[in-house]
C-alpha cells in the first residue's frame, strides 16, 4: 500500500470554544482534494495545524509517513503553505522573494536560479520580475506567493482560499498551474467557496462543519449520498443543513 | 444628544469615539486587571516625575525667580527646545491625516463634506500635540505652581497655543511639500523634516555648547553670560511666551489668540484642497517601484545567512525607517564632536560621551529588533519552511546586533586611539544595551506588520520601559566605569534586575 499524502487521526482544536473535533483524514499521494465548508467550519484551522502554523491540542498529523508533530522541520521540507493573503515583502523583488524562499529550503542556488526563472515565465511575471512587490496587485501578489510555494517542488501544497480576490485571469493561471502540478503527481488540498472549481478541479471532495468531517467522496458518491442527480452547491447545502 | 449626521461635531464625536477606544484597547488589551495596574504605574510616574522636577525647580525657586534677562533666555530657550519637538511631532502626525487610509476611503467615497473631516482631525492632532506636550511639562509646571506661585498655571496657556501654532505650522509645512514634491515624495521628505526639526535643534544647541563650553548641557548655552548679554531688551515681543508662561496676563491672551488664530486661519484656507490631497495619495499603493534589472546569480547561502541579508535589504528599502535611524545616528553627532575636540585628552569628556553611545545603541537595537523579531510581513512563509524557529531568532539578532556594530565602529575605533580603556568600556556596555533591548523584543514579540512600527511603543508599555529603563542604567554603568568609580556596579544590578523582571512578566514566561 503506497504511503498517503496526508493522514490526519483524533486532531482537535479549541480556541474559545472546539473548532475541530476528533478528526480524521486521508488524502491519497497525487490527488487534488477539496475541502469545502461554511465560514468558521474549521477548514482554514485544519489546514493550519497541517502546516505547522497551529498547535494541535491532540491528534496526530503524518505527512508522506513523516511524523509531522515529532519532526516539524522534515514535514515542512516537502509541503509549501500559499494562504488566501499573499505572504510576500513589499520591498523584495519577485526574483529575490524567490532567492530567499529557495534559501530557506536549502535548493541549490543555481536549480533554484533556473526554477525561480521558470517560474516567473510560467506565472507571466517576467515583466514585474525587478519590481518591488509593493505595488502589486492582489492577483500578482498570489502569483508571486504561489510561485515561492512551487520554487522548492513540494510534494504537498496546501492552499486557503487562493482564488480569493482574483481576477478571471489570474485564477485561471493559478488553476493550470496547480492542475499541472497534479499532472507531475503532487498532491494539491485546497479549501475554497468557489464550488464550480472544487466541481472542477477535485477528484475528491470533504465537507467540514463544525469541525468534523461530515461527508468525503466523488463528486459522484456525494451525489449518491443525497440521493439525487444534483450541483455540488445543492449537495454541499444539503449536507451541512443535515449536519446542524 | 441627537447631533446631524456628518455636521462638524458629529465628526468631532466619532473621532473622539475611535480615538478613546483604540487608547483604552492598546493601553489594556482588553483586560480590566491590566487597566487597574496601569493606573497603579502612571500613579507611581506621576509621583517620581514630580519628585525630579522639585529637584530641578526648587533650587531655582529659591534663588528667587524675577521677570529678568537671564529668567527670559532661560525659559525661552528650554520652551524652544519643547516646542520643536511639538512642531515635529504634529508634523509626523498631519502627515498621517493625509496618508493613513483607515477610514478615509469609505469618507471620502461618501457624501459627507472632506472639509468637515480635514477641520476635525487638524484639530485632533493639535489637542494630541497639546495633550503630549502638556504632560511632559506639567510636573515642572506644577512645582513650580506649588513652590512660587499659581500664577506659573498660566504656563499650561502658552502649551496649548504653541500646540496649536505648531500643527498650524505642520499643516502649512505638508501643503508646501505636496505642491513642490508631490504626493508621492510629501511623506518621506515630512518625515525627514519632523525628524531634522526635533533633534536638530538640540543637537545644535550641544553642539554649540560643546564648540564654546566644552561640555554637553542643552541649558548650559542658555545660561551663559554672553548669550544673556546679546539677547534683545526686555520689552521684546520675543519674550511673549515666557511672559505669559510666568502669568503676564495680556501676554496670554495674545498667545492664546495667536496659536488659535493661526490654527483656524490654516484650516480655513487648506481644508478644501485636503480631498483632493488624500485622494492623490491613496493611488500611491498602486505605483510600482522599478530596480535595476538583476543579472546576479543566486548566491548559496545557508539558512541563517539568508535570513541575515532579507532583514539587511529590507532595512536598506524602508525610507521611513531609514530615516528614523539617520536620526538616531545624527545624536551621535555632539558626543562625536566632543570626542574629537578632546582628541588626545583622556579627561572628563568620556564620561558624557561613554553612556550616550551606550544609549544610543540599546535604543538603535530596541528598534531594529522589534521589525526583525515581531515585524515579519510573511510571518506564515517563514514558520511553514524547514527551519526551526531557533535558527529563525538566532539570525534575526545577528542581523540586529550586526547593524549596531557596524553603526559604532567608527566611533569605537576613533574611542580606541584615544583610549583604549574607553572604547572597551564602551563597546562592553553598548553590546549589554543592545542586548538587553533585543532580549526584551524577542520576550514581548508578536506576530505583526513591518508597517505597525510605530504602534510598537503603545502595544507594549512593559517592554517599552524596561528597555528604556535598561539602556538609562547600563548607560549609568558605562559613565562611571569610564569615571572609574566602583559605583558602577549600582545601575549594572538594576539593569541586570529591570532585564529580569521583563522576563518574568513577559507574555512568553506567562
Amino acid at each position: 500500500m503506497t504511503v498517503p499524502a496526508l493522514a490526519v487521526s483524533h486532531l482537535s482544536k479549541s480556541f474559545d470554544r472546539p473548532v475541530v473535533a476528533d478528526l480524521d483524514l486521508t488524502i491519497r499521494a497525487g490527488e487534488f482534494y477539496a475541502l469545502l465548508g461554511p465560514n468558521g467550519a474549521g477548514k482554514t484551522t485544519i489546514l493550519r495545524m497541517v502546516a505547522g502554523l497551529l498547535q494541535p491540542d491532540a491528534g496526530d498529523i503524518s505527512i508522506f509517513g513523516i511524523d509531522a508533530r515529532r519532526d516539524p522541520v522534515a514535514a515542512k521540507r516537502i509541503v509549501a503553505w500559499v494562504s488566501d493573503e499573499p505572504m510576500v515583502y513589499d520591498r523584495l523583488t519577485p526574483l529575490e522573494y524567490l532567492e530567499f524562499v529557495a534559501g530557506l529550503w536549502q535548493i541549490d542556488a543555481h536549480a533554484a536560479q533556473a526554477k525561480a526563472n521558470e517560474l516567473i515565465d510560467w506565472l507571466g511575471l517576467r515583466p514585474h520580475a525587478n519590481e518591488l512587490c509593493g505595488g502589486f496587485s492582489k492577483g500578482m501578489l498570489q502569483k508571486v506567493a504561489l510561485a515561492g510555494a512551487l520554487v522548492h517542488e513540494p510534494k504537498l501544497i496546501i492552499l486557503d482560499e487562493p482564488l480569493t480576490g482574483l481576477d478571471a485571469g489570474s485564477a485561471r493561471q493559478v488553476k493550470d498551474v496547480l492542475l499541472g502540478k497534479v499532472r507531475d503527481g503532487v498532491t494539491v488540498i485546497m479549501t475554497t467557496h468557489i464550488l464550480e472549481v472544487a466541481e472542477r478541479m477535485a477528484e475528491r471532495i470533504g465537507v467540514i462543519s463544525q469541525g468534523r468531517l461530515i461527508a468525503e467522496g466523488t463528486l459522484a458518491e456525494l451525489r449518491a449520498r443525497i440521493g439525487r442527480e444534483s450541483s455540488l452547491e445543492d449537495i454541499f447545502l444539503d449536507l451541512v443543513a443535515e449536519a446542524a | 444628544m441627537t447631533l446631524a449626521p456628518a455636521s462638524l461635531t458629529w465628526f468631532a464625536r466619532h473621532e473622539l469615539n475611535l480615538a478613546w477606544r483604540e487608547w483604552v484597547a492598546m493601553m489594556t488589551g482588553g483586560r480590566r486587571a491590566r487597566g487597574i495596574g496601569l493606573a497603579i504605574f502612571i500613579g507611581v510616574v506621576v509621583v517620581l516625575l514630580h519628585l525630579m522636577a522639585y529637584g530641578l525647580v526648587a533650587p531655582w525657586v529659591a534663588r528667587g525667580i524675577a521677570p529678568d534677562k537671564p529668567t527670559l533666555v532661560l525659559l525661552s530657550g528650554s520652551g524652544l527646545l519643547f516646542w520643536t519637538v511639538m512642531l515635529s511631532q504634529a508634523l509626523e502626525s498631519v502627515t498621517r491625516v493625509y496618508y493613513a487610509r483607515s477610514d478615509l476611503d469609505l469618507i471620502l467615497s461618501s457624501p459627507a463634506s472632506s472639509q468637515r473631516l480635514f477641520a476635525v482631525r487638524t484639530a485632533s492632532v493639535a489637542l494630541s500635540t497639546i495633550v503630549l506636550t502638556g504632560l511632559l511639562a506639567s510636573p515642572l509646571i506644577n512645582m513650580l505652581a506649588v513652590l512660587d506661585g499659581p500664577h506659573w498655571l498660566a504656563a499650561y496657556g502658552v502649551v496649548i497655543a504653541l500646540g496649536a501654532l505648531s500643527t498650524a505650522i505642520a499643516v502649512a509645512i505638508t501643503m508646501a511639500l505636496f505642491r513642490l514634491f508631490g504626493p508621492r515624495q510629501t511623506r518621506l521628505v515630512a518625515q525627514i523634516v519632523a525628524g531634522i526639526v526635533g533633534a536638530g535643534f538640540v543637537i545644535g544647541i550641544q553642539a554649540a555648547a560643546i564648540l564654546y563650553y566644552g561640555n554637553m548641557s542643552r541649558f548650559a548655552i542658555f545660561q551663559s553670560a554672553d548669550i544673556v548679554a546679546s539677547a534683545p531688551d526686555l520689552g521684546s515681543l520675543l519674550w511673549l511666551p515666557a511672559r505669559a508662561a510666568m502669568g503676564d496676563l495680556g501676554a496670554s491672551v495674545i498667545m492664546l489668540a495667536l496659536g488659535l488664530g493661526a490654527l483656524t486661519l490654516t484650516i480655513a484656507v487648506t481644508a478644501s484642497s485636503y480631498g483632493h490631497h488624500a485622494i492623490s495619495a491613496a493611488g500611491l499603493n498602486h505605483i510600482r517601484s522599478q530596480r535595476r534589472p538583476s543579472t546576479r546569480a543566486f548566491r548559496p547561502a545557508s539558512q541563517r545567512q539568508v535570513l541575515r541579508i532579507k532583514e539587511w535589504r529590507l532595512l536598506q528599502r524602508d525610507p521611513w525607517l531609514l530615516s528614523q535611524t539617520l536620526m538616531q545616528i545624527l545624536y551621535l553627532v555632539p558626543p562625536a564632536l566632543l570626542l574629537w575636540m578632546n582628541f588626545g585628552d583622556s579627561g572628563g569628556a568620556f564620561v558624557v560621551v561613554v553612556p550616550v553611545l551606550v544609549m544610543a545603541a540599546g535604543q538603535l537595537a530596541g528598534g531594529l529588533a522589534w521589525l526583525a523579531i515581531s515585524g515579519e510581513d510573511a510571518h506564515d512563509l517563514v514558520v511553514t519552511a524547514p527551519v526551526s524557529p531557533r535558527t529563525v531568532l538566532i539570525a534575526k539578532i545577528e542581523a540586529v546586533l550586526i547593524v549596531i556594530a557596524v553603526v559604532l565602529s567608527p566611533l569605537l575605533l576613533l574611542m580606541a586611539v584615544s583610549s583604549p580603556r574607553m572604547a572597551l568600556i564602551t563597546a562592553g556596555c553598548a553590546a549589554l544595551s543592545a542586548g538587553s533591548a533585543t532580549a526584551i523584543q524577542l520576550w514581548f514579540r508578536v506576530v505583526a506588520k513591518r508597517s505597525m512600527f510605530r504602534r510598537r511603543q503603545v502595544a507594549s508599555r512593559a517592554a517599552t520601559l524596561s528597555e528604556a529603563f535598561a539602556s538609562i542604567m547600563w548607560a549609568g554603568t558605562g559613565a562611571l566605569l569610564a569615571a572609574e568609580s566602583w559605583l558602577a556596579l549600582g545601575p549594572a544590578i538594576v539593569a541586570l534586575f529591570v532585564v529580569g523582571l521583563a522576563k518574568l512578566i513577559s507574555p512568553r514566561r506567562r
